[in-house]
């Protein structure tokens, strides 16, 4: 057991932890921040992605020692004061979203990328989301998606 | 008409939840008090149980309990029952196994459960299964058809000669032996169908929950069909009865037909939150799915087409080996008969057709319905068939479908395999695919590849499945062993909003949204006014759940007809209002009006005059809710033309998909969007079965892609933007001209890729290859080292 502070969502949290607690167990079972899900147990589907300290991780492959003093952002902080972030409203309009259980980690993936490269190709954004499984929509709308957000966000020429 | 009625492409209602976190899946729900349990299971695929010893693990840190088959069979707990009984051609019921819920006397396949941990939290619980000990026997396994069809083959099951389960047989052999001795050319294909895990992103999940002063259970679980999960295992497992057990299936993180199924850790929850007076919440991790979701597939078959010198189809001879796994899944017997065989018709007008099919007992997970179910695997059988014979015959492969195809003016149409088709035009919808894929400009678009040095090829697959189940007499004749309507309900509140209650269940098909129109549409109130609820056997009146495509047809016809209940009863305190005769009055546009005044009311009005019924009509219950049981008249029959260009670089066998395309005939669209994203899910599941994926067990029946690093899953990069169209005709027989949308993608496609792909490598002798076309495969083929 060991003491873990950091910042989820932009408040601040302190909180006992196992030395062997995954990231994504102390989101969902000790925070209750169930919208970041589990999908797998190889760290291949992605349903579990979150941003630290700005970038996307996937959080059944971190502990949650190892995030001592980081800023963590899930599904759950991306709306801000009531207002969807842009990666949301796209996902709803694109129709990015069908059973909703990797969409979480879609949109964490998809807003890394997008920070990364402002105007993200078709082919880029395929590429960038080879870490995230969906079964539902045959990733057509959710690409439509990403690169919709990527325009709103001012990225697109 | 509204703009959020029929034919809006509304943004979907549900989404506020699932893009801000908010979902609730059965995973994100803990009931004060609870206990985890981890199941142990089987690294064995055969052997005899000897002595299990739960000493070392019984006291280990925090563990609850451990439980295993005996405490079931002292308990008198049922096996899980099947849903569907099979004749064998001789008359003879299938052979049904029992199936317990902790495995008795012996394993049957690798991940068959053996003991159940129960324990203070989940590592605690996944600790102490490691300290169950248990003495496998190991026996040789049956671990595939070829396996366990062999003379001598070792049996699963002592009283199933042969590893049979059935021999089942459908058609006219001897019309249809006749058709091949009257028949100018003759062609004949052997070929497999491959096996699939239906990998739903959010693995299965269950939580009992037993409250003693109520003396009631609930269960939450990962469900298609919550209503069928309580009657079977109230009425056959537990002996609970309806009214004490509640069964909720909150958000499902995808389902694909896999979530359909009665499993046994929905028995083992249930029965075990009673036996430790706690909440029991287990959740499967990934590699547990693979070796307890029930698969898909896994067909060995020979078949042949009869044909005239034109190229007319005269007769069709199919024979399968259908794997059915270790014990008989929920629907699993049904999938490789009447799901599959009824469907060899096809699109086309062949005479005479026998299909004989061996359901086969081998020790790997059971095998049941995984999206488009038993009509895949026709349709897989009848489009190679079909650009075989074109090959052999020398005639175009648009050509040879167009001459054989059912005409518009012949339905409705009988097939020699049980089914009337009642609609459809076949010719329309493959114009359609034609043009989206600009099939005339092919030619020039394969040289310019082969400028390149890769091998362009192309194909298409045109087919009619069979959905919305099911009229229930029908299906009871052919051994369904439950009714197959739907249910309805419709509450308009006493300030004109309104609840809909639904027999079905959404997991990823936006029910909530699409029901909503339905209502919308014909009450005109506007669907952010309508609330449509689903998944709680406790809020819902029954229901048979969600597969087959079979939500919108079945299940918005019961509320369309409920709807209609409502108007009438609402009809009857309008006129009184109006002080006009019932007759007279019309409803439209969410207002009742009597005809030729400029009398009207609104159905708010109504609708609080129904609640507060102080100027009333005499006789009337007050109240405005109405449920409707909608059995369905005949089975739905959507239809699509696909069209695959491949273009493939031999050096490496990698197949590149330049291009595909789907026409599909799925009856009236509610909501377009939501139709497009049904459309690219199943697409790209056909497409996974057709390059990628592809479950393989060794000889020893080890489960060889046991996870996601060896289990080829399609990913974004392997698949490329989809081109849908439409060519409508409504269903005849359903208030809404539904027919269904959520398989067409899984059942048109794997023909049209691997049509294109042999279309492909046509310069190098292939006139078939199996799917997966992997990259290793194709470069075989190509390199003359065997496919």
């Amino acid at each position: 057991m060991s003491t873990v502070s950091l910042t989820v969502n932009g408040k601040p949290v302190s909180a006992d932890v196992e030395s062997r607690t995954l990231l994504v167990d102390f989101l969902r079972e000790t925070l209750g921040l169930t919208g970041t899900h589990v999908g797998c147990d190889t760290s291949q589907c992605g349903a579990c992605v979150v941003h630290v300290d700005g970038t996307s991780i996937k959080s059944c492959a971190m502990l949650a020692a190892e995030v001592a003093g980081s800023a963590v952002t899930t599904v759950e902080g991306l709306a801000s004061n009531g207002t969807l972030h842009p990666i949301q409203e796209a996902f709803r309009e694109h129709h990015g979203l069908q059973c909703g259980y990797c969409t979480p980690g879609m949109m964490m993936s998809g807003v890394d990328l997008i920070a990364q490269n402002a105007d993200p190709d078709e082919q880029e954004i395929r590429e960038w989301l080879e870490g995230n499984l969906c079964r539902c929509t045959g990733y057509h709308n959710i690409v439509a998606a990403i690169k919709s957000a990527a325009a709103t966000m001012g990225g697109a020429s | 008409m509204n703009d959020t009625g029929i034919g809006a492409a509304l943004r979907r209602k549900e989404d506020a939840r699932f893009i801000t976190g908010r979902g609730r899946f059965t995973d994100d729900i803990n009931r004060p008090g609870q206990a985890y349990a981890f199941i142990v299971r089987s690294p064995e695929a055969h052997a005899e149980l000897g002595a299990i010893d739960t000493t070392d693990a019984e006291s280990a840190p925090g563990v609850v309990a451990v439980f295993t088959g005996a405490d079931l069979a002292a308990d008198e707990v049922g096996g899980l029952p099947c849903g569907w009984q099979i004749h064998s051609k001789n008359g003879t019921p299938m052979v049904e196994p029992p199936h317990p819920a902790l495995a008795q006397g012996r394993v049957r396949h690798v991940g068959d459960p053996v003991a159940l941990v129960v324990a203070e939290t989940k590592a605690e619980a996944r600790a102490a299964a490691g300290l169950v000990d248990v003495d496998y026997r190991p026996l040789p396994p049956a671990a595939n058809l070829v396996q366990a069809r062999a003379d001598g083959a070792p049996l699963v099951w002592d009283d199933a000669a042969g590893n049979l389960c059935y021999d089942w047989e459908l058609g006219d052999a001897a019309a249809t032996d006749a058709a091949f001795e009257g028949a100018d050319h003759v062609v004949t294909l052997e070929l497999t169908n491959s096996r699939l895990i239906p990998n739903a992103i959010e693995p299965r999940a269950a939580i009992g929950e037993y409250d003693p002063s109520a003396d009631m259970h609930t269960l939450y679980t990962t469900s298609q069909n919550p209503h069928v999960i309580r009657l079977l295992m109230g009425a056959f497992v537990l002996g609970i009865p309806e009214h004490k057990l509640r069964v909720v299936s909150p958000d499902v993180g995808g389902g694909f037909g896999s979530k359909i199924f009665h499993y046994a850790e929905e028995v083992l929850m249930t029965w075990a939150a009673k036996k430790v007076g706690r909440p029991v919440k287990w959740t499967a991790e990934r590699s547990e799915s693979f070796m307890s979701d029930a698969h898909g597939r896994d067909h060995v078959t020979t078949a042949a087409l009869a044909l005239d010198a034109e190229g007319a189809f005269l007769g069709l001879r199919v024979k399968t080996d259908a794997n059915l796994g270790a014990y008989l899944s929920t629907f699993g017997p049904a999938v490789p008969t009447y799901l599959y065989a009824t469907l060899f018709a096809g699109c086309y007008t062949t005479p005479a057709i026998y299909a004989n099919v061996k359901g086969v007992f081998t020790n790997t997970v059971p095998v049941d319905a995984y999206r488009g179910a038993g009509r895949p695997e026709a349709v897989f059988v009848l489009e190679r068939l079909v650009d075989k014979a074109a090959k052999m015959l020398g005639m175009d492969r648009v050509e040879i479908r167009r001459k054989n195809f059912i005409q518009p003016d012949q339905f409705p149409y009988q097939t020699p395999v049980a089914l009337e088709y009642d609609v459809g035009d076949y010719e329309g919808t493959l114009d359609t695919a034609l043009e989206l894929a600009d099939w005339g400009g092919f030619p020039g678009r394969r040289e310019e590849a082969a400028s390149r040095g890769k091998l362009r090829g192309i194909g298409l697959s045109t087919f009619v499945e069979a959905c919305g189940l099911a009229p229930s007499a029908v299906a009871g004749a052919l051994g369904a062993r439950a009714g197959l309507f739907e249910v309805g309900q419709v509450r308009v509140h006493p300030t004109g909003s309104v609840t809909v209650f639904t027999g079905t269940h959404s997991h990823g098909q936006g029910h909530e949204t699409t029901f909503a129109q339905i209502v919308s549409d014909r009450l005109g109130v506007s669907a952010d006014q309508v609330e449509v609820v689903h998944g709680d056997t406790g809020s819902v009146p029954f229901g048979m759940g969600t597969y087959g495509s079979r939500s919108l047809a079945v299940g918005g016809s019961a509320i369309y007809n409920a709807v209609e209940k409502v108007i009438e009863k609402g009809t009857k305190i309008a006129a009184h209002l109006m002080e006009a005769s019932p007759e007279d009055v019309t409803f439209e546009n969410g207002s009742f009006s009597v005809v030729g005044t400029d009398k009207s009311v609104a159905l708010g009005d109504v609708a609080l005059t129904a609640y507060v019924p102080h100027n009333y009509p005499e006789g009337l219950e007050p109240g405005l809710e109405e449920t409707a049981f909608y059995d369905p008249k005949n089975f739905t029959f959507p239809a699509g033309a696909h069209v695959v260009e491949v273009e493939i670089d031999p050096e490496t066998g990698v197949v590149e998909l330049v291009n595909v395309c789907a026409a599909d005939d799925v009856g009236t669209i509610v909501n377009p969007m939501i139709v497009e994203g049904q459309m690219h899910g199943g697409l790209a599941q056909g497409i996974g079965q057709a390059l990628l994926e592809e479950c393989i067990y060794d000889d020893e029946g080890q489960l060889v892609t046991g996870s996601y690093m060896n289990y080829t899953m399609p990913r974004a990069a392997d698949l490329p933007y989809f081109k849908t169209g439409h060519n409508i005709t409504a269903c005849t027989h359903n208030p809404l001209g539904a027919k269904g949308v959520g398989e067409v993608g899984s059942i048109g496609v794997p023909p049209a890729v691997i049509n294109a792909v042999v279309d492909a490598l046509s310069d190098y002798g292939v006139d078939h290859m199996n799917m997966p076309a992997t990259s290793e495969r194709v470069w075989r083929i190509i390199n003359g080292a065997g496919g």
